[in-house]
């Protein structure tokens, strides 16, 4: 289907039913059982789960495919933002147009600093990428936001006011992000005996265009043009003696990871029409490093796993605080009760950051291809366990013909 | 006036003189072989032809053109293709895979820079990768990871990606370094073939006696970076010179 073979195609299936029914999914604990904490299918975050799995999937092409580790990547976030908030200002809220000059921006961007960067490899390379994102972040922070000339609104963050001239904005649409007059935040809520399930207009905008860049990926992953990059990063002493100039393939890739994020920048601005600079700091291109890390490096669903795991993090283990852990373990005798919570309170709210620390040591130490491989390893366990001890798998899976 | 000539090259690398006076004159369709002692510079001399290395003094021609100031992968798009000691393959692609790059790279017999550019004919170049493995015995692995094959299949792997982009000159580093005895042989079987079936120049650099006498029809013998001789080899093997400078040594 669609130039895939079978089992691209199941796995791109498999990618549009968890995006499509994701409020679902999300949602499985009634909505006033004490469970519900644990609930992500609220608009807001399932929103942020796609966001950063498209993020994710194109800084994939670049680290996975040509093993070039960019360690700014977040300042293409922030340019798609900024880029789109600044089109909400001055033509309308309609976030087709907004998105759109994000990716034209991010790539314009990436084109400059990965023509640049790219002139090294390995560590200087990343080293070079993480300044010029510090630099844009500094930039953003505060250079580009003076009386004389404000573009970022400096640490305000870019927003719409009422004053903008927004020239093709009419009475009759919403006063927030829309598409075509269908604004952002419109919500179905579903109720179903305990149950509630939010349909969000800008979330299924957001995974709709998921569903598309996912696509792109996999075409790009099983092109030629996905296997030279792999080549770059096999073997570029190789590359070079077989007639090949490795420099425009890593642009290329560069820029289209560039634009990926810019797309994301640009979603972001699209579901709350704000930009500030924070989003370009470095801690941001981390967290981008190590959702793709964590998913799987150079696997097609890895990044959006690893994207989603963190942020499920993020957003649901940070808000445990000792309360609710006093609710939990109200069983024990008060002795044990308070020991218990003492012990687990670092691991929660705050210190979720610590919890996702050990987890993400665990999987690299147990798992260096990340949940991917953890999956795989899981499903041949079951079949080995099915199958009986007769054919053990040799140690070596070598593909049959 | 052969193929590659290699006029008065020089290179220093700080207080090490690598190479002196350098000339040597690579006929066209010969097996010319390169010898010397450890040290000799041979290496350098090799990564001089192939733009890894830019000599400080002298010219070196290939067909009449000069290939010094340019990038080794113009070099490589003039007809020169080289062979590394250890065996320089993309290990985390299959064989098949190994295969195809240097035929996307080159198509059309024109070499091409970006794989995203229309493939006129996508079947065609899988057809030319797969009769490559075919002659090189390895139709069998063709979905093995490359990573995982022996190093005389590595080795193979490596000559046909070289030859599949029909080189006018093949350069070989110690092609049969590190092997065991049958690898090396079947290597030898391999190059005599290539030499012979093929319209192609061959340069080795090599250090097993057996595999250079059993190839070369040309040999040039190198000492403290200056060419001692160059001869035939029923003259190389009584050369006192020679025997003195290496054989003897090595004997």
């Amino acid at each position: 289907m669609l130039g895939l073979d079978k089992k691209d195609t199941t796995l791109l299936i498999i990618v549009a039913l968890l995006t499509l029914l994701a409020p679902f999914l999300l949602n499985p604990f009634p909505s006033d059982s004490a469970m519900a904490q644990f609930n992500a299918g609220y608009p807001d975050l399932m929103q942020r789960f796609v966001i950063f799995g498209i993020f994710a999937v194109g800084f994939n092409i670049l680290f996975g495919l040509t093993g070039y580790l960019s360690f700014g990547h977040a300042a293409f976030l922030g340019i798609g933002s900024y880029s789109a908030v600044w089109m909400f200002k001055l033509f309308s809220y309609n976030v087709i147009p907004a998105i759109a000059l994000s990716v034209i921006m991010a790539g314009l961007f990436s084109l400059l600093i990965g023509f640049i960067s790219l002139r090294r490899s390995g560590i200087y390379f990343s080293i070079l990428t993480l300044a010029f994102a510090q630099m844009s972040f500094a930039l953003a922070y505060s250079v580009l936001s003076n009386p004389k000339f404000n573009l970022t609104n400096g640490e305000t963050g870019l927003q719409v006011y009422a004053d903008d001239p927004q020239m093709f904005h009419r009475d009759g649409l919403p006063d927030l992000p829309h598409l075509f007059g269908l604004s952002m935040r419109s919500t179905y809520t579903l109720d179903m005996g305990a149950w509630s399930f939010d349909f969000n207009a800008g979330y299924y905008l957001c995974a709709v265009i998921m569903m598309i860049v996912f696509y792109l990926a996999i075409r790009i992953f099983r092109s030629p043009f996905g296997m030279m990059l792999r080549a770059v990063k096999s073997n570029q002493q190789r590359m070079n003696y077989t007639g090949l100039n490795s420099r425009p393939y890593t642009l290329a890739a560069f820029v289209i990871s560039g634009m990926y994020a810019g797309l994301a920048g640009g979603l972001m601005a699209a579901m709350d029409p704000l930009a500030g600079a924070e989003r370009m700091q470095w801690t941001a291109s981390g967290e981008v490093v190590l959702m793709t890390i964590l998913g799987g490096t150079g696997t097609l669903i890895g990044p959006v796993l690893g994207a989603g795991f963190i942020k499920y993090f993020e957003n649901i283990f940070s808000k445990i605080n000792d309360s609710v852990l006093h609710g939990w373990f109200a069983f024990l005798p008060d002795g044990m009760e308070d020991f218990v919570v003492a012990v687990l309170h670092p691991f929660v709210g705050k210190g979720w950051h610590l919890t996702l620390g050990i987890l993400f040591m665990l999987v690299v130490i147990f798992l260096p291809g990340g949940l991917v491989e953890g999956g795989t390893r899981l499903r041949n366990w079951f079949r080995g366990k099915r199958s009986g001890a007769d054919d053990k798998p040799s140690g070596k899976t070598e593909p049959a013909e | 006036m052969g193929i590659l000539e290699v006029k008065d090259v020089g290179k220093r690398f700080g207080g090490l003189q690598a190479l002196s006076n350098v000339n040597l004159s690579v006929k066209e369709n010969s097996v010319h072989a390169i010898i010397g002692p450890n040290g000799a510079g041979k290496s350098t001399l090799l990564n001089c032809l192939v733009g890894k290395l830019i000599p400080d003094s002298g010219s070196v021609m290939f067909d009449g053109q000069s290939v010094l100031g340019r990038a080794p992968f113009e070099i490589n798009q003039m007809g020169i293709s080289r062979v590394f000691q250890t065996p320089e393959i993309f290990g985390d692609l299959t064989v098949m895979e190994n295969m195809l790059i240097p035929i996307f790279a080159m198509r059309d017999g024109a070499f091409r820079m970006h794989a995203y550019e229309t493939v006129a004919n996508e079947r065609e170049v899988i057809e030319q990768a797969e009769q490559m493995l075919e002659e090189m015995n390895m139709a069998d692995k063709r979905h093995m990871h490359s990573a995982a094959l022996s190093r005389g299949d590595k080795r193979r792997l490596e000559i046909g990606m070289c030859l599949s982009q029909k080189p006018r000159l093949l350069l070989l580093d110690e092609p049969t370094a590190g092997m065991a005895r049958a690898d090396t042989n079947n290597t030898i079987d391999l190059l005599k073939q290539i030499s012979e079936e093929r319209d192609i120049t061959i340069a080795i650099i090599e250090h097993d006696m057996h595999v250079v006498f059993s190839l070369a029809n040309r040999i040039t013998v190198l000492a403290q970076g200056t060419p001692l001789v160059e001869d035939d080899p029923q003259n190389i093997r009584g050369n006192p010179k020679v025997r003195e400078a290496y054989l003897g040594e090595s004997a």
